[in-house]
């Protein structure tokens, strides 16, 4: 094994890592005063690390020549596909989050620190071909992330955000960690590869058993349905900027590292989780329909949202194809848009004193008074609901298209009926944008770089988002060959 | 013409004009969407002009491979020709509509009516399964708004049950594409229409279409969002809804259900029947009791589009040709209805039929124009309706002659609602002095009646013109079902023909 070959391959962490400690120092030398110049800095070295980890997502990387340290480390397109998404909503949450916390005057020089620890964490969940890479990524991100969710102090509701995911963070984590033992125990490995070889034929129940406390503890942290109690309060509580972070960046960490897990480790073993990853889908899909629909406040309801599409999501791995593992790439990748350009609406509704303006009822007749704004919002309602011609569709459609494919149509059929309820909850916010008297709460003007992130995001949002079609199709095809490669 | 892509340019003016509409000053907005629609109408005839009758079955055909899984191919013959040629004349009128009577929020009004030209154009033009489907189900968003933005005092019940009844009907139909797909290795329209599916899929394949075009013609049972939207929409809204988007469940039947799955469809064909026999009796009685003019209307859309899928499901040229008529007769007779109640309702803003009375006398001018589009929705000969629904009616007797029988109330019954309404609102003393003070036809609406009343008698008179570029077409189709036509009832055989002076010495021995 070559050293200097492995450290290549992680170049994009150790940079991450080592630019992380430069300005942890910057920021306990220069104070928060700093803390413009260290998003800005982080946001440089988050797109230097995205081209760095590029080429092997264009150039199809995979196989041995992907593997570093022994294997425990897996740089191949996969990896660099999830790497580019989380760097991007990495880079957003940092461009988006000054102007929110200056306005309440809680921005701190440690915000964009934490958002860079998460990124390596993320990245190494991600790039996981072992249990203990897959555990070290995913606490590193969680720390991180419970700090984050807290970062408001003085705002009860943040504190709260922060304790919650905390001690449900620390559970799932708890049952992640049992279900590895197990599966060390049985397979006598932690290797995905070695895990992969050693559960063929009839598998042994203490391995059943760790595969369903795997699968468990991940389905928390991707806010899959029965384990995504604590997203509507986090998401709630959550400062918007750090909302919008956990509704991009961290779910595809988590759904990358769910599908390497399932797909690499248990692929085997299709049939023992295949249930389970339909029976969370199809609850996903309901639950976050129907628990969005008496919401009133718009983070509450992006949060079910996100629920229900983590479920659409999970249709794909269901089918435990190439092609399904493809659809869900190019899933999460319009999924971040459509996240994006959600939270930087809400983050633009403000009323004149600038604070965030929340309750849906507040929005009535947004149409009248703020027309860009909410066509803006309407177009993401549309999108979510997956809509045509707007690109939120073209998720639903590959995902759907790879279960038929892969013989699944009543799940199909029943999924795609179960998103006509989840369309309903959309539709409310439309009506209460259009159709309403108008409130003329919202006052406040944006931000040029919130504008241009949400011009973009609409961009690809919007019906030119198909001739993007042909590229995401390529690179997500090339990531899921990647992962599918040798097993 | 072959080198310019005229069908994305029909495409591409309404669509570049919605987002000009939402740019500029609103009092431009809607000069702006009278002046694409108008392109766009041009742009229709110069189609209309340019297509060569008996000549390839797909013509104007454009492709682009610009996505990943579907195609940008478009291509029409004739039956989408004729349904083009309703949409690009249809939508000027609408616009003249909106003229005066849209006040609120004029430039994302009309950038609504705009987006949904481009998307019904879309619909009859594509080539392609999936490009199909987002130009059908994308109409949902701006039908969605017209009716809960612009419509009366129920618009947003209206447009909920609008959007979620139609997307539920839509998406089983995505699923059973994905699997055609799967199975045909192909998104080509065309191909797919000569692909025999198996049997046993083809009857869940022809399940998800019907939930589908079944909402959208409607049938009943499932056409209660029908009378709701209507009602609730602007007159405008009224017009594009009956005049050309019921026309998209017809034009689903004919184009997919009917050639992809026959033997399905010969397997359902009862099913159809007798739906669309209780449609034609129960609407029309229901349409008998209405008082608000536009549910009227509106129900007597239901009935008169039940004669569309009985025709459709004839399984013969007579009945598919009837049905095409029909279509597009009630395209233009039911929108000029639409346009009728819109006058008096900007006069009088009430649908409430007792409100009005004895008209004739104060509105001459429109009371005449009135009576020509009762009587052409009634279907009396020299009228668009009377030609396609006779055909209709003759194809479907030729399959059962029961059917035929109940459907043919419809007319009788359709004759009850549609004088009973028309003598109420015409004739009799005028017992409302609002009413009675109302002033006659304007010019502007005197341009939009004329052109729709010289189309519904030129129908009527010389359908000709309009067969002729769908006959290869439906003859086409006929051929493709002949080998699942089930067994009619009627037994029809070509005559012998006896010579004239046999039959004249027969006659000559009889007396």
């Amino acid at each position: 094994m070559d050293f200097a070959r492995s450290l290549a391959l992680v170049a994009p962490e150790t940079l991450l890592s080592v630019s992380g400690l430069i300005l942890l120092l910057v920021a306990a030398w220069a104070g928060d005063k700093a803390s413009r110049a260290i998003s800005i800095a982080a946001v440089a070295v988050l797109t230097v690390c995205a081209i760095i980890a590029a080429p092997a997502l264009w150039g199809a990387a995979m196989g041995p020549q992907t593997e570093a340290f022994g294997g425990q480390f897996r740089a191949d397109a996969f990896a660099a596909y999830g790497k580019l998404l989380i760097y991007a909503s990495a880079g957003v949450t940092l461009m988006v989050a000054p102007a929110f916390f200056d306005r309440v005057k809680a921005m701190r020089a440690e915000f964009p620190l934490l958002i860079i620890f998460a990124s390596i964490g993320m990245g190494m969940m991600v790039s996981a071909a072992d249990l203990l890479t897959l555990y070290i990524g995913l606490e590193l991100t969680s720390l991180a992330s419970y700090v984050l969710a807290s970062f408001l102090r003085v705002d009860e509701r943040s504190a709260e955000a922060g304790l919650k995911y905390f001690v449900l963070g620390s559970l799932a984590s708890g049952i992640l960690l049992f279900g590895m033992s197990l599966l060390y125990g049985f397979t006598g490995t932690t290797s995905f590869a070695g895990i992969h070889d050693a559960m063929t034929g009839e598998m042994a129940t203490g391995a059943l058993f760790g595969v369903i406390f795997v699968l468990a503890g991940l389905a928390f942290k991707i806010s899959a349905a029965p384990f995504h109690m604590w997203t509507p309060d986090v998401y709630e509580g959550a400062p918007t900027p750090v909302t919008t972070f956990f509704s991009t960046a961290p779910k595809v960490a988590a759904l990358g590292l769910m599908m390497r897990v399932t797909l690499e480790a248990f692929g085997n073993q299709v049939f023992a989780w295949q249930q389970v990853v339909i029976f969370a889908s199809l609850l996903s899909i309901v639950i976050g329909a129907l628990g969005a629909i008496g919401q009133n406040n718009i983070k509450r309801l992006m949060a079910y949202s996100s629920i229900n599409n983590v479920g659409f999501i999970l249709i794909g791995l269901a089918t435990a194809t190439q092609a399904g593992a493809s659809a869900m790439l190019v899933y999460l990748a319009i999924y971040v848009a459509m996240s994006v350009a959600g939270f930087v609406v809400i983050l633009l509704l403000r009323d004149e004193n600038g604070d965030a303006v929340e309750a849906i009822s507040d929005f009535g007749g947004l149409s009248k008074t703020r027309p860009w704004l909410a066509l803006s919002l309407a177009m993401v309602m549309f999108s979510l609901a997956g809509i045509p011609p707007l690109f939120g569709f073209w998720g639903k459609f590959v995902v759907f298209q790879a279960a038929v494919q892969a013989d699944l149509i009543v799940l199909a059929a029943i999924g795609i009926a179960a998103s006509v309820i989840g369309a309903f909850y959309y539709l409310k916010v439309v009506k209460v944008m259009y159709f309403d008297e108008a409130v003329d709460k919202v006052k406040g003007a944006g931000e040029l770089s919130h504008t241009v992130i949400l011009v973009l995001a609409l961009l690809v949002n919007s019906p030119l988002g198909y001739l993007l079609t042909k590229c995401l199709d390529t690179l997500a095809g090339n990531a899921a060959a990647a992962l599918f490669f040798a097993y | 013409m072959m080198g310019f892509p005229i069908l994305s340019a029909m495409l591409l003016v309404p669509l570049v004009a919605a987002v000009a509409c939402l740019v500029v000053p609103r009092e431009q907005a809607r000069s702006i969407a009278l002046i694409a629609t108008l392109v766009d109408f041009v742009l229709g005839m110069v189609l209309w002009a340019n297509y060569d009758i008996g000549g390839a079955q797909w013509q104007f055909t454009e492709s682009a491979s610009l996505f990943a899984g579907f195609s940008w191919k478009l291509g029409i013959d004739g039956i989408a020709l004729m349904l083009i040629a309703l949409t690009v004349f249809l939508m000027p009128v609408c616009i003249g509509a909106s003229w005066l009577s849209i006040d609120k929020r004029q430039g994302e009004y009309y950038a609504a009516f705009l987006l949904m030209e481009t998307l019904m154009i879309g619909v009859f033009a594509a080539q392609d399964l999936f490009l199909f489907y987002i130009m059908f189900e994308a109409g949902l968003i701006p039908m969605y708004l017209i009716i809960g933005v612009w419509g009366g005092a129920d618009r947003i019940y209206a447009s909920y049950k609008f959007f979620l009844y139609t997307l539920l009907g839509s998406v089983l139909m995505l699923i059973a594409m994905f699997w055609m797909v799967n199975e045909a290795g192909t998104t080509d329209i065309p191909t797919l229409m000569a692909y025999n599916f198996p049997a046993g899929a083809q009857t869940w394949l022809w399940l998800a279409f019907f939930a589908s075009f079944a909402v959208k013609m409607p049938m009943w049972p499932v056409h209660t969002w029908l009378p709701d939207a209507h009602v609730q929409a602007p007159t405008g809204g009224s017009v594009i809804l009956a005049g050309v988007l019921l026309k998209m469940g017809g034009y689903g039947f004919i184009r997919f259900s009917l050639p992809m799955f026959p033997e399905a469809s010969a397997q359902f064909a009862p099913l159809i029947f007798a739906m669309s026999m209780a449609a034609v009796v129960i609407t029309s009685l229901i349409a008998l009791v209405q008082s608000d003019m536009k549910k009227l209307i509106a129900y007597s859309s239901v009935a008169h589009m039940a004669i569309v899928t009985v025709g459709l499901f004839a399984f013969n040229v007579q009945g598919l040709e009837g049905s095409m008529i029909v279509m597009l007769s009630h395209g233009l007779v039911a929108g000029a209805l639409f346009l009728c109640v819109g006058v008096i309702y900007d006069r009088l803003h009430t649908r409430e039929i007792s409100r009005y009375g004895g008209l004739a006398i104060n509105m001459p001018r429109y009371c005449i124009f009135f009576l020509l589009f009762t009587m052409a929705s009634i279907g009396l000969p020299g009228t668009s309706g009377f030609v396609g629904e006779f055909l209709s009616l003759l194809g479907i007797y030729e399959m059962s002659s029961w059917v035929a029988l109940v459907c043919t109330t419809g007319i009788i019954l359709g004759a009850a609602y549609m004088l009973y309404l028309y003598r109420r609102v015409a004739y009799g003393e005028q017992k409302n002095a609002d009413a009675a003070a109302m002033l006659d036809l304007d010019n502007r609406e005197w341009a939009m009646m004329v052109p729709l009343a010289a189309v519904v008698l030129w129908m009527g008179v010389y359908p000709e013109s309009f067969l002729a570029p769908m006959r290869k077409d439906i003859a086409t189709l006929d051929a493709r079902l002949a080998h699942a036509k089930p067994h009619g009832d009627a037994d029809v055989k070509a005559g012998t023909g006896k010579p004239a002076a046999e039959e004249q010495s027969a006659h000559g021995g009889a007396h």
